[in-house]
């Protein structure tokens, strides 16, 4: 079960003469974004229910890690972000952020099928993909390393003058790896532009964040860097966005970086041949009958009287992407053995 | 009896220096801990701290003498109630003593321990011009630790996205001084301190090259690379392949390899096979200064990040480098620096030394041997292996590192699989000892390779 965030009143700054963000509000979405916002969220869940579907049938292979549960996160942070400048990072779990981007869903399962036409051109897996034109760095499967290099793309930013801000997601678990704290010790030592962004979904793997964290409150793991951190509900796409607005505002003035820690909740195994029997049905059930991001935007919307009949022709255009992003996948030719050989290195020595 | 003042070794590897300064003269009584001297090493300046009390009875160097050797009795104590005029009567000369040996001192004091790295430090250089170099092209004598700064400095001023970032790098000016003065010309923003976190800063290395930037991260040596090594291989070199070409990693690490003076065994080893069984690295290895600039300015420009094994025992040594706006190697190409018939030595780095003695040892014996510097380890340029193998029929190889699933076995393979038809003998492998690295001097000296053991291989491949 998710956790609620902190309470107000119980958080006390470890020290109360430095700067801290204020603390975020909820956004005030209008209809329209409210509508976009569903529109991505929905994409992500039935593109993760079908790769789900077509790994069972043997189309996908190797692992394959879902992102049923947190679409909220990836939807409500990078919604805030300028796809012009702004560059995002993340680990394995990586088909939310990228569809998240407008990223076609067709060339990511494609990629998940590894044909030809995927994003990586079949090579790289559900693990590794990449949109140098989205700003979008991967898409990294070793825990953890997706924060250092995060940092490296912050350290870019800030060197080039550009005014972007990185954006690194790393989960519960990577949060206990040392590549994590030298990151942090240096962004802020350098004061790059980097919001951190830490998606605990209550399970690194099989173990749950209290059995793995010495301190499982994990926005306070940057405070012996001077880095703030703010907790955030990951269930909550408005309470997402409003949260990146914060960071945002505090990462653009020069501050330095910002850790987010977004409380959200994953409803399918660690990867698909996790049979999840460290928690039990109901603790999966409960979260999707009380928390669930997408039903939380549906009733958001009926406050600007959208109906869930209004909403079906939404649901038919997303199941019909879905499909032919699917077909196209299952379809479009695996890669020629030729290309065995080719982008190994870039020039020809 | 006074007490002898010897030029003192500030450094694992120093045998000679400067004595820049004398901070006392004759008459002064000094005690311990006074700063007596300034002796430059070619690293940097440091401070020579008497340890005995007494008068300054005769200074023997004068400050400014270049070269004094380490050992060399530089001035005179006179001790407690002895006269300091008396104490001075019987001065040596002051011409610098030779370097002593490693057996009893002929005053039967303790026997001085030689580094086991002293052999492998050759005196020699190429035997021909590299074919690189125009014809005409004037020739300066450089370090190789300044040769690789001019590359930085060069490229750094070529490109506006090249910087450098490692530990001491800046304020310190390198560790081993190979970043001395980029800080003065480039600035804090693009020479960069990191804290001691190699895996952090490996990590935000090659972060900034994916985001367009073309850093050269220093590892203090590459025995401290093992925490980083994992940027290095799953993120720095996969990735172009992982994303189908689409996101590069032009981005060198760089620093010294391989045995140092006595260090011990975690920070004396060679990871020129590690890195070069890594398709999607470039490994790059050069022996003399004139290739280590005109390949560290190509690694720096490629667009496929590089591994750049430098080796400190060299750091200091001079080399003939030509003088050239803009001297550029190619990558991927091996160099024979000796000609012969009877037999290709094939080696790298610090071991094209050794080869190189082994090969005049040779000569003078009759056997006339082929030197193949492999300068780059990935691609390794086996077209040139192999042709100077059809020429002599005859190969040994030569490695400063361990001899299992070293770069020596993949010659052998390589000769085995595609010049087998060449072959008159076995190649033999020329390697150090299968162990770690032992601190004794004896012991390290067992276990590195040398030119006595090159000459033995020679002769077992030549039937002689």
């Amino acid at each position: 079960m998710a956790k609620s965030p902190a309470k107000k009143a119980s958080a006390v700054p470890a020290v109360s003469n430095r700067e801290r963000p204020n603390e975020p509000e909820r956004y005030k979405a209008t209809k329209e974004e409210l509508l976009q916002l569903y529109r991505q969220m929905l994409l992500i869940r039935r593109f993760e229910e079908k790769a789900g579907q077509l790994y069972g049938l043997g189309f996908i292979g190797g692992f394959c890690h879902l992102y049923i549960g947190q679409e909220a996160v990836a939807v409500g942070l990078q919604s805030a972000l300028n796809g012009d400048t702004d560059s995002v990072i993340t680990g394995y779990r990586d088909h939310g952020h990228m569809l998240a981007y407008g990223i076609d869903p067709k060339v990511i399962m494609a990629e998940l099928t590894g044909r030809a036409a995927g994003i990586s051109r079949g090579k790289g897996g559900s693990m590794h993909m990449f949109s140098t034109e989205h700003k979008f760095y991967g898409g990294h499967g070793i825990v953890g390393a997706q924060v250092s290099l995060g940092t490296g793309l912050a350290f870019a930013h800030k060197y080039n003058e550009d005014g972007g801000v990185a954006m690194a997601y790393f989960g519960d678990g990577a949060a206990n790896q040392g590549q994590v704290y030298e990151s942090f010790n240096m962004a802020e030592l350098w004061k790059l532009p980097i919001i951190y962004v830490i998606e605990n979904n209550q399970y690194a793997m099989g173990t749950s964040v209290n059995r793995s964290s010495a301190e499982d409150q994990l926005y306070k793991r940057g405070e012996s860097f001077r880095i703030p951190g703010i907790q955030v509900d990951g269930m909550d796409v408005l309470a997402c966005r409003g949260a990146a607005e914060e960071a945002l505002k505090w990462v653009r003035s020069g501050k330095g970086p910002i850790i987010l820690e977004m409380k959200t909740y994953r409803y399918r195994g660690h990867s698909m041949s996790d049979p999840a029997k460290y928690r039990s049905r109901e603790e999966v059930q409960a979260v999707r009958d009380k928390s669930d991001p997408i039903e939380a935007v549906k009733r958001e919307l009926e406050g600007f009287k959208v109906t869930e009949e209004q909403l079906k022709p939404i649901e038919a255009e997303i199941r019909k992407i879905v499909a032919e992003a699917a077909d196209f996948a299952e379809q479009t030719p695996e890669p020629d053995a030729a290309e065995l050989y080719t982008d190994v290195l870039v020039e020809t020595y | 009896m006074a007490i002898e003042l010897k030029m003192p070794a500030l450094s694992p590897t120093m045998e000679e220096g400067t004595l820049a300064k004398w901070l006392v003269k004759q008459g002064d009584v000094v005690k311990s801990g006074d700063i007596m001297a300034e002796i430059e090493t070619d690293k940097a300046t440091m401070e020579f701290e008497a340890v005995d009390e007494g008068t300054i009875a005769q200074i023997l160097v004068p400050e400014g003498t270049d070269n004094v050797k380490v050992g060399t009795v530089i001035a005179l104590i006179a001790g407690e109630g002895e006269d300091a005029s008396t104490a001075a009567a019987p001065a040596p000369a002051p011409t610098p003593a030779p370097a002593p040996e490693p057996a009893a001192g002929e005053d039967g004091g303790p026997k001085k321990a030689e580094s086991g790295t002293a052999k492998l430090v050759s005196d020699k250089a190429a035997t021909v011009a590299d074919p690189e170099v125009p014809a005409g092209t004037e020739m300066v004598k450089v370090t190789l630790r300044e040769a690789l700064r001019d590359a930085m400095a060069e490229e750094m001023r070529a490109d506006p996205r090249v910087f450098v970032m490692g530990e001491e790098v800046a304020e310190y000016q390198g560790a081993y001084k190979v970043t001395q003065g980029l800080l003065e010309e480039f600035g804090a923003k693009r020479v960069i301190d990191t804290p001691i976190t190699e895996y952090g800063f490996a990590g935000v290395g090659t972060g900034a090259a994916m985001g367009g930037l073309r850093p050269i991260v220093e590892f203090m040596t590459f025995n401290f690379a093992m925490q980083a090594i994992d940027h290095i291989i799953n993120s720095a070199a996969k990735t172009n392949y992982m994303s189908g070409g689409q996101m590069r990693c032009p981005i060198v690490f760089r620093g010294p390899n391989g045995a140092a003076s006595r260090v011990g065994a975690q920070h004396s080893q060679n990871y020129g096979p590690w890195y070069a069984s890594v398709p999607g690295l470039i490994v790059i290895a050069p022996y003399d200064a004139s290739d280590a600039k005109g390949l560290l300015k190509a690694a720096i420009r490629s667009e496929d990040p590089v591994v750049f094994l430098e080796n400190e025992l060299l750091y200091g040594r001079n080399f003939e480098v030509p003088k050239l706006d803009d001297w550029v190697l190619p990558i991927g190409k091996a160099r024979i620096v000796r000609p012969g018939k009877d037999v290709t030595i094939v080696s790298y780095s610090i071991g094209v030394g050794v080869a190189l003695d082994a090969a005049e040892t040779l000569a003078g014996e009759g056997i006339d041997a082929e030197v193949v510097d492999l300068r780059t380890l990935r691609p390794l340029d086996t077209a040139t292996v192999l042709e100077s193998l059809k020429k002599t029929n005859r190969m040994v190889v030569v490695e400063e590192g361990w001899p299992v699933c070293s770069i020596a076995s993949e010659i052998v393979a390589v000769a085995m699989e595609q010049g087998f038809d060449d072959l008159d003998a076995p190649v033999l492998r020329v390697t150090n000892e299968d162990v770690p690295l032992p601190y004794a001097a004896n012991l390290e000296k067992l276990a590195l390779v040398d030119a006595a053991r090159v000459v033995s291989a020679v002769k077992k491949v030549t039937y002689r």
